[in-house]
């Protein structure tokens, strides 16, 4: 008996860690902004949760019993350190909120501050390489070697880097609060970017041989979920789930059988998740609706306007071409450039294509940018000037990370001047 | 909290300006601390006499060391300082923000260290 009751606590546990962490730290981390000691008063509830559950049931909320543990251990942790740290205005906050704690157990509303701590995670205070990482901890619990993990960081430096963040959230007085409407826009920006970088963190991974980068992908979703029902009017919010939804749909398609390398262009449209991108679609629609225009709106509609090709046959490089205009406008990318430069291929020839890629050729930042070589290598192949795609071709393999792209563009390579389809 | 909101900018440049535009400036910085005050976020604030009246005191092996100068040669220099008091970080950085220094060098913003 004792065995089954050790089982059910460990399981609502388990369920409510996965469920609410983010939701516990942000709340107990609101009013002291100490996001460090909110994490370590958590995990000592938990613990705590596990003895007493099996014993005295399961209470009648979880998250309020979890939240008041680990605030009196907060409230016992402060005491402790009192003199030598400036805990004491933190005491009396804390022994307020107590009371409220307490009151609110039997009440099962827990407020959500987890939006809230998005943006301190993101603030612009917060050195930008350590956004993702801070909210992959402080709202999905994920513990620093694996956030090291899924950022190839070696985890002391991770550990180091979150550490230090939190620190300054806490010494510089990062306030729990979603910006007013005036800073809104530029602040939720540094938001969604640091969801998408987790989520291309995962995505980098194709086959999703690596577990951890593959979930990362998957939380990255989830956290774009996360904000996209907790600002629901923000198209920008709708349009980088959207993107992400286009992009995890056609994830299976990326390689073949045999772990090949697949371009966009010769994917099997059968191997593309049609639910997802359903999804996405509702998504760009109900963002487009707002009729505020943004970079990640654009940049899932240019995936709308490729995955058209499932019925089509073709995609609409027309419309990707003008998007791609509209996205250069914003961002003034180069990267964004070089994308433009193959939809004028497409829609115009090679040779187009290519003098649109040649206008980018002085930009220092594509010397090192494996899809600049790629690109070029391609359209100077089609254009029929093969020695200077051989050297193209060649820059691109000396710049590519992953094997299978390299493999892929290693054949192209060997393809030239032979006749071929492309 | 309380915030030092330390103003760095082209010493040279300011002891240069012309009488008009450093009197424009004078004025701005009246009205800044007149918001600060009316806001209720004032607690100090001074001018800087220029780099050139610094004195640097270091002890080294129990030998007081007195260099002429400041601390460090750098591109921008102190000039001045604001002490205010306000909820939190974001507050400070608007405040930070509307000073007429913002325009023209850098302010850095430090909370203070309760002791």
């Amino acid at each position: 008996m004792l065995q089954r009751n050790d089982e059910q606590a460990r399981a609502t546990a388990e369920a409510i860690a996965r469920r609410s962490y983010g939701k516990l730290v942000a709340f107990l981390s609101a009013r002291t902004r100490n996001v460090a000691a909110a994490e370590d008063a958590l995990s000592e509830a938990f613990a705590a949760a596990l003895t007493d559950w099996p014993v005295n049931g399961i209470p009648t909320s979880p998250e309020a019993w979890l939240m008041t543990t680990a605030r009196r251990r907060t409230i016992d942790a402060a005491r402790r350190q009192r003199r030598h740290d400036d805990a004491g205005d933190d005491l009396a906050t804390l022994a307020d909120e107590l009371q409220t704690l307490e009151a609110m157990a039997s009440d099962k509303a827990v407020p959500d501050d987890r939006l809230a701590l998005m943006f301190v995670c993101a603030h612009p205070a917060i050195d930008p390489a350590v956004r993702a990482p801070l909210i992959l901890q402080t709202i999905l619990g994920f513990d620093a070697a694996t956030v090291a993990s899924a950022f190839l960081v070696a985890p002391a430096t991770m550990s180091q880097r979150l550490v230090r963040a939190k620190s300054k959230i806490r010494q510089a007085g990062i306030p729990f609060r979603v910006p007013e409407r005036a800073d809104l826009g530029e602040r939720l920006d540094a938001v969604l970017e640091a969801i998408y970088a987790a989520f291309a963190e995962g995505w980098s991974d194709p086959v999703g041989t690596e577990v951890r980068r593959r979930n990362l992908a998957e939380e990255g979703i989830w956290l774009g979920r996360l904000m996209a029902s907790l600002l629901p009017e923000e198209p920008e919010a709708l349009g980088l789930l959207a993107l992400m939804l286009f992009a995890e749909a056609r994830r299976s398609a990326r390689r073949d059988a045999d772990g090949h390398y697949v371009p966009l262009a010769d994917q099997d449209t059968a191997l593309w998740d049609a639910a997802l991108i359903e999804d996405a679609e509702r998504l760009l629609f109900r963002a487009s609706d707002k009729g505020v225009i943004g970079r990640y709106q654009l940049e899932a509609a240019i995936q709308s306007a490729h995955v058209v090709r499932r019925i089509h046959g073709r995609s609409d490089w027309p419309a990707i071409v003008r998007l791609y205009d509209a996205l250069a406008a914003i961002t003034g990318s180069p990267v964004v450039a070089i994308n433009r430069a193959i939809a004028v291929a497409e829609t115009d020839g090679a040779a187009a294509g290519l003098a649109a890629l040649e206008a980018l050729a002085a930009d220092p930042r594509l010397k090192e940018y494996q899809p600049y070589w790629a690109a070029r290598a391609n359209l100077l192949g089609l254009s029929g000037h093969s020695e200077a795609a051989d050297r193209a071709y060649e820059r691109a393999i000396g710049l590519e990370s992953d094997p299978a792209v390299r493999q892929f563009l290693q054949n192209r390579r060997a393809a030239l001047g032979a006749p071929s389809s492309r | 909290m309380q915030y030092l909101l330390l103003i760095y900018g082209n010493e040279a440049g300011m002891l240069s300006a012309t009488k008009d535009a450093a009197s424009q400036m004078m004025a701005a910085y009246a009205a800044y601390t007149e918001a600060m005050t009316k806001a209720g976020v004032y607690v100090g604030g001074n001018r800087l006499r220029p780099t050139s009246s610094a004195t640097t005191v270091r002890v080294a092996d129990d030998k007081t060391k007195v260099l002429n100068g400041p601390y460090a040669e750098t591109k921008e220099q102190l000039g001045g300082y604001y002490m205010i008091d306000v909820p939190d970080l974001d507050a400070a950085l608007s405040w930070a923000a509307r000073c007429p220094g913002a325009s023209f060098g850098s302010i850095e913003v430090r909370p203070i260290w309760t002791m």
